[in-house]
C-alpha cells in the first residue's frame, strides 16, 4: 500500500542532519543493546502513522531534534523508540513530531516491558519451524515408503526419518512434555498426557519395529502431530499476545505523572514517589493522582468517572479529592493524605483482583472437551492393546495397535479447533474496535441474555451539549457564546458549539476573565455580565445540568445542557434486543437526566442515583436468577460490577481500573460494535462446537479402523491432515 | 539408488539452511515490524545498518 500523495522523501544528501545521523547511529550501534526501558529510551504512540513516507517524515524529524541519538519506528505497533540523551522529554518530542504533521502519546515504558520482547512467542515460533522442517522432510521418505520402498531401502528411510524425527521432537514438543509432567506430578489429566503419550509410544514403537525391519514406522505422524498442535498453540499464544499488547499501550498511555510543590517552583516526578503530606499542582484538565485535601485554589471537578454524575461540583480550600477526579476549570494545589497502594482507586483494583479470582472458575469448552477426551483415549488405546494381546498373544502387535489408536484419535482437531475460532474471531472483532483481552470473554460473551448499561461515559460520552439552542434569546445566546470564549470548561465549550450550531455570531467582550470554580465574567457595554454557577449569578440552583447568564440590572437566564449521546447508542441497544437480550441502564447520575435517556433509547428497565455497592448488588441479584449478565461500564463506581458480571466492556476513555476489570475494551468512540461482539461470540461458539463434531466424526470413522488394525500410517497421516485442514477451514468461515 | 547418497543429504543440509537462517532472523528481530518494513522497501532512505 503506497500513498502517492504524501510529498517525496527528500534525497539523503539534502538535509543537514544527515551528516550526524549514520554517526548517531553508529554510537547507537555500538553501545549496549539492552532493551528500551534499560537505556532511557523514550516510546512514543504514533496513532495515525500508516505509510512509508510517514515513517521517514517521523524518523528525520525526531533525528534532527537535539539530543536525540536514533529513532526506529515500528509500523505494526505505531510506535517510536527513540534513543536520547538524559534530560530529553517526551514533550518535546511531541511537538517535534506534531510540526512534521502526527500526532504522538507518550507511552510508559514501564507498563509496557511485559510484551517488549515475546519471548515465549518467539520460542513458540522456533519450536513450529523446527517441527515443520522435520515434518517436510520425514513426509517425502514416508511417501517413497508409501509408493511401494522395500527391504534395505526402506530401513534406511525409516532410519533416515528416525535420524531427523527423534531430535526434532525432543526439542519442539518440549511444551507438551512440560505440561504433561507437570498435570501428572499432580495427579491430574490434561489435553497434552494423551498427546505426549500417543507422541512418545508413536516414536517408541517405530524405534523398535524400524530395528526389527518392521514395515510400518509412524515418524512422520509423531513430527505432524507436534506441527499442527503446535501451529494452534502459535495461534493462541499470538492471539492473547496482541490482545494484551494493545491492553498495556492503554494502560501505557496514562503516565503516571505528578508536579510537585517545592520551595522553588514544581518538579515532573513519579507518581510512585509522593508521600502524603507533600504538596502537588494539579492543572486544569488534569486528572488527580492521589487522594489529597485541596490547599489552595478554587476549581470545578468532574466527579463523573467516580460516581456518573454528570454535574460539575465546586472544589475549594478544605475539600478532599479522590484520585481519578478530574479538574475542570482552575490550578489547584492538593495535599497528599494518600497515594499508591493506599489511595482509594488502587483499593478498588484491589477488590477487583478479589472478584476476578472468582470468575477465573469458568470451564473452557475447550477444558470441558478434554476432560471427557483425555480418558476416554487411554482407556480406549489401553482396551485396544490388552484385546489385541489376548487374541493373538502377540505384544509387538498389540503395542502397535495402541500406539494407532492414540495417533488416529490425536487430538489435532481439538487443539485447532478452539484457537483458530478464537484467532478469527477475535481479529475480525478487532477490526471492528473491540479488543478481547481474555481468553474465555468470546465463550461467555455467548452465554449472556441481560446486558447491563452504564450511563455516563458509556452510553453517553460524558461531553455536555447545549439543550436546544435554538429556541434561546439570541442576543443573549451571543453575549454568552462571548463569555464562552473566556475559558475551556466543557459547559463553556457546550456554549460556544450551541451557538455556532444556530449561526450566533458571539458578541464582543471586554475584560474578559475567568474564576476558576464559578465562571466567567467581562464588561458588556459598560455592564457587568456572568456566564456560570447558579449561585454566583444570583439564581437559584436547577436540577439539571445548567449555566446561568447574569446582567447587571437583569434577571439572569438559565441554559440547559445534557450529556451527548455516545454514537451508535441506540444501534447498540436496538441490535441486542434484536439479538434477544434484556437492556437495563443502571447510573450513579440524577434520576430526570437518567430516564430522559432511557426514554431516548427505549430503555424501560432504568434505576437512577446508584451507588456503586447498588450497581454491584444488581448484578449479584442477576446472577442470582440464573441471568448471565453482560456489564458495560466506565467509572470507578462500575469497576466491582464490572468483576462481579458474567462478561464486561469498557471503553477505551474508561478509568484504568474499570478496563482492568472488563474482559473486552471498546476502542473506538462508536458503541454499537457491542451488538456486534455478541453475535459474533455467537458463531464463535457454534463454530467451535462444530469443530469439535467434525473432530468426532473423523474419530468415529478413524478409530474402530484403528482398533482393527487396519490403520496404516498412511490412513492416519490422511486422517490426522484432512481432520486438521477442515478444522481451520471452518474456523475462517468466520472472519 | 546411488544418488540417493548424495541427493538426501544435499536436500537435508539445504532445507538446514534455511532453518538456521530462520533461527538467525527470529533471534535479530527481523519478525517485529512486519509492516513497516515491506513500507521501509519503499523509502529512499537507506537503511544499511540496524539503528537499535
Amino acid at each position: 500500500m503506497t500513498d502517492s500523495t504524501f510529498p517525496e522523501a527528500p534525497a539523503a544528501s539534502a538535509c543537514p542532519a544527515c551528516v550526524a545521523a549514520p554517526m548517531a547511529r553508529r554510537i547507537a550501534a555500538s553501545g549496549a543493546r539492552a532493551d528500551g526501558a534499560e537505556r532511557g529510551a523514550l516510546m512514543l504512540s504514533l496513532p495515525d502513522i500508516r505509510c512509508a513516507a510517514c515513517i521517514t517524515i517521523v524518523e528525520k524529524a525526531l533525528e534532527r531534534h537535539p539530543g536525540v541519538r536514533s529513532a526506529r519506528v515500528n509500523l505494526t505497533l505505531k510506535r517510536a523508540i527513540v534513543d536520547t540523551d538524559p534530560g530529553i522529554t517526551a514533550e518535546a518530542l511531541i511537538d517535534t513530531v506534531a510540526s512534521v504533521g502526527y500526532t504522538a502519546h507518550e507511552l510508559d515504558p514501564a507498563a509496557l516491558s511485559a510484551t517488549a520482547t515475546d519471548r515465549q512467542g518467539r520460542e513458540l515460533l522456533m519450536r513450529l519451524a523446527v517441527a515443520g522442517f522435520a515434518a517436510m522432510n520425514v513426509m517425502l521418505l514416508s511417501v517413497a515408503v508409501w509408493s511401494g520402498a522395500e527391504h534395505a531401502t526402506r530401513d534406511m528411510f525409516h532410519w533416515i526419518s528416525a535420524l531427523i524425527a527423534v531430535p526434532a521432537i525432543a526439542f519442539a514438543g518440549q511444551p507438551f512434555f512440560r505440561s504433561a509432567w507437570a498435570a501428572l506430578r499432580h495427579g491430574r489429566l490434561n489435553m497434552d498426557v494423551p498427546i505426549t503419550l500417543a507422541i512418545l509410544l508413536a516414536l517408541g514403537t517405530s524405534l523398535y519395529e524400524t530395528a526389527h525391519s518392521g514395515e510400518n514406522a509412524y515418524f512422520d505422524a509423531a513430527i505432524s502431530l507436534t506441527f499442527f498442535l503446535l501451529a494452534g498453540r502459535y495461534l493462541d499464544h499470538r492471539t492473547r499476545a496482541i490482545a494484551r499488547s494493545a491492553a498495556e499501550e492503554l494502560a501505557a498511555l496514562e503516565v503516571p505523572r505528578a508536579e510537585r510543590v517545592t520551595l522553588d517552583g514544581t518538579e515532573t516526578v513519579d507518581v510512585a514517589t509522593l508521600v502524603a503530606g507533600e504538596t502537588i499542582l494539579v492543572r486544569p484538565g488534569g486528572r488527580m493522582p492521589v487522594d489529597g485535601v485541596i490547599a489552595l485554589g478554587t476549581s470545578e471537578l468532574d466527579r463523573s468517572l467516580l460516581t456518573g454524575e454528570t454535574l460539575p461540583v465546586f472544589a475549594g480550600p478544605g475539600q478532599a479529592v479522590s484520585a481519578g477526579e478530574v479538574n475542570l476549570t482552575g490550578p489547584l494545589r492538593v495535599t497528599v493524605t494518600a497515594a499508591g497502594r493506599d489511595s482509594s482507586l488502587h483499593r478498588m483494583a484491589d477488590l477487583v483482583a478479589i472478584a476476578e479470582s472468582t470468575r477465573n472458575r469458568y470451564t473452557s469448552l475447550a477444558d470441558r472437551a478434554a476432560g471427557l477426551y483425555a480418558p476416554g483415549v487411554h482407556i480406549l488405546s489401553f482396551l485396544a492393546g490388552v484385546g489385541w494381546y489376548a487374541y493373538t498373544g502377540d505384544a509387538r502387535l498389540a503395542i502397535n495397535i495402541a500406539a494407532a489408536v492414540l495417533i488416529i484419535t490425536c487430538p489435532c482437531a481439538l487443539g485447532l479447533a478452539v484457537p483458530a475460532v478464537t484467532t478469527a474471531a477475535s481479529g475480525r472483532l478487532f477490526r471492528r474496535g473491540l479488543l478481547i483481552k481474555d481468553g474465555t470473554a468470546l465463550e461467555r460473551l455467548a452465554e449472556v441474555d441481560t446486558v447491563v448499561f452504564d450511563k455516563t461515559g458509556t452510553l453517553t460520552l460524558g461531553t455536555p451539549v447545549m439543550l436546544s439552542p435554538e429556541t434561546a434569546d439570541p442576543a443573549l445566546l451571543a453575549l454568552a457564546a462571548g463569555l464562552a470564549a473566556g475559558s475551556s470548561h466543557p459547559l463553556s465549550r457546550a456554549v460556544a458549539d450551541g451557538a455556532a450550531v444556530v449561526g450566533v455570531v458571539p458578541e464582543t467582550v471586554e475584560d474578559l476573565r475567568e474564576v476558576p470554580g464559578y465562571g466567567t465574567e467581562a464588561v458588556w457595554r459598560g455592564r457587568r455580565v456572568r456566564l456560570g454557577r447558579a449561585a454566583w449569578v444570583g439564581a437559584e440552583a436547577a436540577e439539571q445540568t445548567s449555566a446561568w447568564l447574569g446582567v447587571e440590572g437583569q434577571a439572569p437566564t438559565a441554559f440547559l445542557f445534557e450529556d451527548r449521546l455516545r454514537p451508535g447508542a441506540e444501534a447498540a441497544v436496538a441490535g441486542l434486543r434484536e439479538a434477544g437480550l434484556t437492556v437495563a441502564m443502571i447510573s450513579g447520575d440524577s434520576g430526570p437526566a437518567v430516564r430522559r435517556f432511557a426514554e431516548r433509547l427505549g430503555i424501560s428497565d432504568w434505576t437512577a442515583e446508584a451507588l456503586p455497592e447498588d450497581k454491584a448488588a444488581r448484578i449479584a441479584a442477576l446472577s442470582a436468577e440464573g441471568r448471565r449478565v453482560l456489564m458495560v461500564g466506565d467509572g470507578l463506581n462500575d469497576t466491582a460490577a464490572l468483576a462481579s458480571a458474567h462478561v464486561s466492556i469498557s471503553p477505551a476513555t474508561a478509568l484504568d481500573a474499570a478496563r482492568v476489570a472488563s474482559d473486552i475494551v471498546l476502542l473506538g468512540e462508536d458503541i454499537a460494535p457491542v451488538a456486534e461482539a455478541v453475535r459474533t461470540a455467537r458463531r464463535a461458539v457454534r463454530r467451535i462446537r462444530e469443530n469439535f463434531r467434525i473432530a468426532t466424526v473423523y474419530n468415529v470413522v478413524a478409530v474402530p479402523l484403528a482398533i482393527a488394525g487396519f490403520a496404516t500410517p498412511l490412513v492416519a497421516a490422511l486422517a490426522m491432515s484432512a481432520s486438521s485442514i477442515t478444522v481451520s477451514l471452518n474456523a475462517l468461515r468466520l472472519r | 539408488m546411488q544418488i540417493l547418497t548424495i541427493l538426501i543429504p544435499v536436500s537435508l543440509l539445504l532445507g538446514g539452511v534455511g532453518l538456521a537462517a530462520f533461527f538467525w532472523m527470529v533471534r535479530h528481530n527481523q519478525f517485529d515490524d512486519p509492516e513497516g518494513d515491506s513500507q521501509r522497501i519503499l523509502s529512499k532512505e537507506f537503511d544499511d545498518q540496524p539503528k537499535q
